[in-house]
């Protein structure tokens, strides 16, 4: 008898722990379902009044109500575009010392260091951007970019050492430590057999590396790529301190530029208009897309690349 | 873990207790911030009556007050009469102050260039983009300027000072008017944005031969380099607690419907060309009329004991003539169930 009461309250049990988990796991997509709808129900103003040209147009003009999103969606993707060129190779070639080369005491405090990385909080990374690196890149590293690369176009302009390159190399230092020790725990959970295996058939450092460690993890690597991504698409005060917070388009990375989270920063309270705030609202449901999107493209590549990965 | 518990407990506590302790809640301008708080800390001390200023900027201010989250709200750019009466609104002026357009040159003293209202416009237009342009140099004979590209700087927050500066280019230049107009944020034809009053200081340090335009206590606070405008009357004046006084003394408040007063290009010989008023708005039929009657004691304390603390800090105060005006109009438009809230 007892023991079908216990059987009885432990059903009970499992059914109350079941529903809870449910309605946590469900709820994460309500949320979400309702952050678009809210986000799409303010910024229907904005998408009635300009339509699609919202997208293509580059005029952002609060005094006579125009506004066009095509600067500060370029900024975003570029500046994360030129951070993750700069942050992929640094970040895998951390993971691959910690891993495969460094010496055993030297391990523990890079990847402490490295995660320390992540922990800081963005507006100092915007603030040290602005008084230290700015600086430094304007003195020292802009005049020498401007000098030698100045004749492809994208390199000329004036050596502010505020714009959308240092934006991009701002970006690049704060998601390094994420790119770098997601790679390294994939990295580590490669089974030694299959390192060995390689070492025994005589291949070098090297080979192992490219044809058994980066195969096998592709997977992983690109999740933390997507990881640094998703963070440098959203970046918001780091960006805001050093990309300039200019509407023009150009074609120079030297120039100042905007990005759609540096846009909503910098306007958002001043907004009193209500097609002028609506538009806000829509410069945010884009970057919810744009997130999405790669998000999407994200579970596309791993799903396509881990059926070759597990089989070598 | 108990511990934790207890200091997380206590400081809930502290929070709780503090938020119950104030009175008067009020949003809005940045710019008058440190005057405001300096200020409510100074009443708190003499009267025991608390309030909370929290600078979330003039449009925030505006908004915020219209829903009525704050007893008092604060704008740097006045309503106009018609924006006042569809909400409700009442405002009035409570500190003074002046843009200055500040300059990054090597060898170029503070007051040393001397500007006109065409030039400072066809800067920030860009089409004059060297400092050696033959335009400055000939006002300048004095001054060696140096063969720099200019950069401008200018806010990429939305801002009063941006509405008053634009205010005073809009009203100088027609190009402006016709290419950017004014507004707390503009489309800037030229420059670098950087944000808030720190920011554009930070920019002009920073970059060689930038000019950018800010907030004097900013100013004078970063030890930056002003230049000298021509005003209305054209004189050459350097900006100071006088010449924006000047400015303000000079306007004609009682006439003005809804006290829309802006005090950009204003007449007189010693006026600052790019001053401004930061405005109290209020409801002008408050639902709790005995919040509203703290807040208007504590302007009109302010108003005649806060004069000194607001020159201290860098602030030109209402002129005594000017806050009878706005006193009477208390006593004569603020009303509550019908009656008059304040009586003089």
């Amino acid at each position: 008898m007892a023991l079908l009461e216990r059987h009885k309250a432990d059903k009970i049990g499992d059914a109350v722990f079941r529903g809870v988990s449910y309605f946590f796991a469900i709820s994460v997509v309500v949320l979400m379902l309702f952050i678009f709808a809210v986000l799409f129900k303010e910024s229907l103003p904005a998408i009635k009044k300009f339509g699609l040209k919202f997208l293509v147009s580059s005029s952002w003009d609060p005094v006579r109500l125009e506004f066009g999103a095509l600067p500060s969606v370029y900024g975003t993707i570029v500046s994360s575009i030129i951070a993750i060129v700069i942050a992929v190779p640094i970040s895998l070639g951390i993971a691959i010392f910690l891993t495969e080369m460094a010496p055993k005491g030297f391990k523990g405090p890079i990847g402490t260091a490295i995660e320390l990385l992540a922990s800081i909080p963005s507006i100092i990374y915007g603030m040290w951007g602005l008084f230290v690196f700015a600086p430094f890149l304007s003195d020292h590293v802009e005049p020498w970019i401007i000098e030698y690369l100045g004749f492809i176009p994208i390199f000329n302009g004036a050596p502010l050492g505020i714009g959308m390159l240092p934006a991009g190399f701002i970006l690049a230092i704060m998601i390094i430590p994420f790119i770098s020790s997601v790679s390294r725990d994939v990295f580590q959970m490669v089974p030694p057999m299959l390192k060995e295996s390689g070492y025994g058939v005589g291949a070098t450092k090297w080979e192992v590396i490219r044809k058994v460690v980066i195969p096998y993890t592709r997977s992983g690597i690109i999740g933390a790529v997507i990881l640094g991504l998703g963070r440098a698409l959203g970046e918001t005060m780091a960006v805001t301190f050093v990309i300039g917070n200019s509407h023009e388009i150009s074609h120079a990375l030297l120039d100042p530029a905007t990005s759609i989270s540096a846009t909503l920063a910098n306007e958002f309270t001043e907004a009193v208009d209500p097609l002028y705030l609506s538009s806000l609202v829509a410069l945010g449901l884009i970057l919810f897309v744009i997130t999405f999107i790669v998000l999407v493209l994200a579970k596309f590549l791993i799903g396509g690349f881990s059926y070759k990965g597990g089989n070598l | 873990m108990k511990k934790v518990l207890l200091a997380v407990t206590l400081i809930l506590l502290m929070a709780g207790g503090s938020f119950a302790d104030t009175l008067i809640n009020g949003a809005g301008a940045t710019f008058p911030y440190p005057l405001y708080s300096k200020w409510a800390y100074e009443y708190a001390k003499k009267t025991g009556l608390k309030l909370n200023y929290q600078s979330i900027g003039s449009g925030g201010g505006i908004r915020q007050i219209k829903e009525k989250t704050v007893d008092f709200g604060a704008s740097d750019a006045p309503l106009t009469a018609k924006e006042l009466s569809e909400a409700g609104l009442f405002q009035f002026p409570m500190t003074i102050g002046g843009v200055v357009p500040v300059v990054n040159l090597k060898g170029i003293s503070p007051g040393q260039i001397k500007l006109t209202p065409d030039l400072l416009a066809d800067i920030f237009l860009g089409k004059i983009n060297k400092w050696n342009d033959k335009r400055i140099t000939e006002l300048n004979a004095g001054a060696a300027m140096p063969d720099d590209k200019i950069t401008v700087v200018h806010r990429s927050d939305g801002s009063g000072t941006t509405w008053i500066f634009t205010n005073y280019l809009d009203k100088v230049s027609k190009d402006w008017h016709d290419k950017a107009g004014f507004g707390t944020a503009v489309k800037w034809p030229a420059g670098v944005g950087g944000k808030g009053n720190e920011g554009v200081a930070a920019y002009v340090k920073r970059i060689k031969g930038s000019i950018g335009y800010i907030e004097y206590a900013y100013a004078v606070q970063n030890k930056l380099t002003h230049t000298k405008l021509q005003n209305r009357d054209k004189a050459f004046v350097d900006p100071s607690i006088e010449s924006f006084g000047a400015a303000a003394a000079s306007a004609d408040w009682r006439n003005a419907p809804g006290f829309y007063v802006v005090l950009t290009d204003q007449p007189g010989k010693n006026s600052w060309p790019i001053s401004g008023a930061t405005f109290i708005i209020i409801h002008r039929q408050p639902e709790e009329c005995g919040k509203a009657k703290i807040v208007l004691g504590f302007f009109d304390w302010a108003y005649r004991d806060g004069a000194e603390m607001a020159k201290s800090l860098d602030y030109v105060p209402i002129p005594k003539n000017v806050s009878e005006i706005m006193e009477e109009a208390w006593a004569r438009e603020i009303k509550c169930k019908g009656q008059a809230l304040w009586k003089r």
